[in-house]
């Protein structure tokens, strides 16, 4: 008797789930659909659902300084903060409207496919796969950055080249172990991976000698170095061994929202190109300029286009009056005169002798 | 109608309709589980695929028992990772039983001071997150042993630094075949010889020592044959090279660490169920054994153990479970398990996460199972045989 009841349980089962799958594959019914909509949000209508919100979600890293970091009064600070600042000061008219979601950079992409946020602005590489194969739009980059190693003084090296044989702590979850294994591998050098979940517990573990050298993009060794008690005592290697341009993702699907993120990015580098800073702009946007692109920028001469984003002609001058032109944002979290002292690099105008080049605003 | 009348009120069909009514629910509520995966996966343009365990995976593994370098399949440092896993969890339960038996034992001990021991050794560790220890025992290894070039030293041979402990590893030579074969003979004499004593110990009652002689066989004939063929083994000490030791064997302060954390946690609760194993023995069991003479060792070991075993292996094996499955939290401190490799860098490297997860969830149960599977033959196996 047993056995027939096993076996009828077995046929009911099947049958139920067959009964079931052909139920909803062969109909995608609105119950589907609505779900759709409440647990991965489509692409259109990013806009539209921030200002019904009145805020701008956004997907940071979990501590980085400089980029990401929460201040004495427990205040997010940073220069990816300061870019999610800029695009609630373009939609919303008031830089403080972000709510954080802090990710690791295992869970940034799941985060933003699965719509806890609008931005994924967490010091993110631009690669073709994470572009294509994973459906994300980047729409710029923000900071030009390059993998990097980090020794203390002490152990006497002067050179990447020179770390064969070496342990290495790597931030995982990273384009950084590829990077790794390539520079390794092609210049003939062994070495022995120690790979850590979050910055800062590889931290401590290369406080502690368990590693020899750190290794993740300069710009998070320079941020990390300033946070020890003895900066002095360690260095950043000169060999950077990757191209890491960073930047802001947003979801594929909605290019209007694509498109207000890209020219956020442009318009407070075309701030910094036009001498516009968060000083002078009020004035500047009162008064006819000889220069026009000025005019454009700042609404006080027509610009095509910006309805069809759907803001306000003077979202330009609500990004740099809040937040400021790139220059400003760049000095204030990453500059000479902060902990991390990066210098401008290749992250400064094309005019002077950086990467960024920008887009006639017209 | 009586005939639905009569299938309802028989006990026997009702029971076959509900639970066939209760399957098609759950059948339907997981098949709406995948449809709405699929769904939601179709409206974010993605597609679930496999192929990307085929492609190379990119990236470098600090401890692999099969040969992996970065050309290889994201497939194969899924298996580097899964050996990973097993390699701790056997050095885990094996820990963990050794130390758990014993404490077990220890903790019902007439001796006062050593019971309170073992008992404040085991409401500490079970009450104390198995991740907290994994960190500690990193922390402790990692920040108070020196560094490689201050190495504590053993006898030139083996080295103990926070990168791990390097000791030699034994290369064979010409001439090794006759002391593989002198061991096997040492074995099957072993073998027979056990039998011969529980023959002769049946019908005589006389015990030989069996133990001894059997382990003085196995060692050397194996060593005779070693010292015969002109010593065909030499041993790779390992050397400080650069940054690091090279050569010899080596146990990185992670496996280490995951090893006693894993082992000495699970131990605390191995040595709760072991001495409900011994406490559920009859106390009379104890009174006869010792009335007839035996040592206390011997009670132990020939009486009360075997009884305890029945109730000791279900829970045991739960706790072999929960070891191999706690494993996975190896991840904190850098071990390359599993989910560190194939659930951790793969999927970041390709971005499939529902694929990644689904393969080490599957992985996991089936290892779990496999465990389950054998544990229970093996308590099929000392069970009391009901007449």
């Amino acid at each position: 008797m047993s056995n027939n009841v096993i076996i009828a349980a077995v046929v009911a089962g099947a049958v139920g789930i067959g009964a079931g799958y052909a139920l909803f594959s062969g109909q995608p019914t609105q119950t589907v659909e609505k779900e759709t909509v409440t647990s991965a949000p489509s692409g259109a209508g990013t806009l539209d659902e921030v200002r019904a919100r009145g805020s701008l979600n956004c997907i940071i890293n979990t501590g980085l300084a400089g980029f990401a970091a929460p201040d004495d009064k427990g205040k997010w600070t940073g220069f990816d903060v300061d870019f999610c600042r800029a695009v609630a000061a373009a939609t919303l008219g008031d830089a403080d409207k972000v709510n954080y979601t802090t990710a690791t950079g295992k869970t940034r992409f799941t985060k933003l496919a699965a719509g806890e946020g609008e931005i994924l602005s967490r010091n993110t590489t631009w690669t073709f796969s994470r572009d294509v194969d994973l459906s994300q739009t980047f729409v710029g980059v923000s900071y030009y950055d390059g993998q990097g190693f980090m020794v203390p003084k002490s152990l006497g090296v002067t050179s990447a080249k020179g770390l064969d044989g070496a342990s290495v702590c790597i931030q995982t979850g990273t384009t950084t172990e590829l990077n790794l294994a390539e520079f390794f591998a092609s210049n003939n050098m062994k070495y022995n991976p120690v790979p850590i979940e979050t910055n800062s517990e590889a931290q401590e573990l290369y406080k502690a000698g368990r590693c020899d050298v750190y290794t993740t993009d300069a710009s998070g060794l320079y941020a990390t170095m300033s946070s020890f008690d003895n900066p002095s005592d360690h260095m950043v290697l000169p060999e950077i061994v990757s191209k890491e341009p960073l930047g802001p993702v947003v979801r594929h699907g909605d290019d209007q929202w694509a498109d207000i993120v890209a020219w956020t990015l442009k318009a407070m580098m075309a701030g910094e190109e036009l001498n516009i800073t968060s000083s002078n702009v009020k004035s500047l946007a009162g008064k006819d300029n000889k220069n026009k692109e000025i005019n454009r920028l700042l609404g006080k001469d027509p610009l095509q286009g910006v309805s069809k984003l759907g803001l306000s002609p003077d979202w330009a001058v609500q990004v740099i009056s809040q937040v400021g032109n790139y220059a400003e944002v760049f000095e204030k979290n990453l500059g000479m005169s902060t902990p991390l002292k990066i210098a401008r690099g290749a992250n400064q105008l094309s005019r002077d002798g950086g990467l960024f080049y920008i887009p006639p605003i017209k | 109608m009586t005939f639905l009348h009569n299938i309802w009120h028989n006990e026997k069909s009702r029971e076959i309709i509900i639970q066939i009514f209760v399957l098609l629910c759950i059948g339907w509520f997981l098949s709406w589980l995948i449809s709405n995966v699929d769904a939601n996966f179709k409206a974010l343009g993605k597609d679930i695929s496999f192929e990307f365990l085929f492609i190379p995976a990119g990236y470098d593994i600090n401890q692999y028992l099969i040969d992996y370098n970065n050309r290889d399949s994201h497939l194969r440092a899924g298996i580097v990772g899964l050996l990973n896993t097993g390699l701790v969890a056997v050095f885990g339960i094996i820990l963990a039983t050794i130390l758990g038996v014993t404490l077990g034992i220890i903790r019902l001990s007439k001796n006062w001071l050593a019971s309170r021991i073992a008992y404040w050794y085991i409401e500490f560790t079970r009450n104390v997150p198995i991740l907290l220890h994994i960190l500690l025992w990193h922390g402790i290894i990692i920040n108070t042993l020196p560094h490689s070039k201050n190495a504590i030293n053993i006898a030139d041979i083996s080295f103990l630094s926070n990168r791990g402990f390097y000791i030699p590893k034994p290369l064979t030579e010409n001439g090794i075949e006759l002391v593989y074969l002198l061991l096997v003979i040492g074995i099957i004499f072993s073998v027979l010889f056990f039998k011969h004593a529980k023959k002769k110990q049946d019908l005589t009652g006389l015990q030989l020592p069996v133990f001894w002689i059997n382990l003085s066989v196995i060692i050397s004939l194996p060593v005779i044959g070693f010292f015969v063929s002109g010593l065909p083994i030499s041993l790779e000490i390992p050397v400080l090279k650069g940054f690091n030791f090279k050569g010899g064997m080596h146990m990185s302060p992670e496996l280490a660490a995951l090893t006693f954390a894993l082992g000495i946690y699970t131990a605390a609760f191995i040595a709760e169920i072991v001495r409900a194993g011994i406490l559920a023995v009859d106390k009379g069991q104890r009174e006869a054994a010792e009335s007839i003479g035996l040592k206390p060792s011997k009670v132990m070991k020939l009486v009360i153990l075997p009884q305890a075993r029945r109730v000791i292996i279900p829970p045991l094996t739960s706790q072999y479970l929960n070891l191999t499955k706690n494993s996975s939290l190896a991840i904190a401190i850098g071990y390359m398990d599993l989910v560190a490799t194939l659930g951790g860098i793969s999927l970041n490297q390709t971005g499939r996460e529902m694929e990644t997860m689904v393969i080490v969830m599957l992985i996991y149960l089936s290892v779990s199972l496999s465990i389950s599977a054998f544990m229970n033959w093996y308590n099929n196996k000392v069970k009391l045989v009901g007449r």
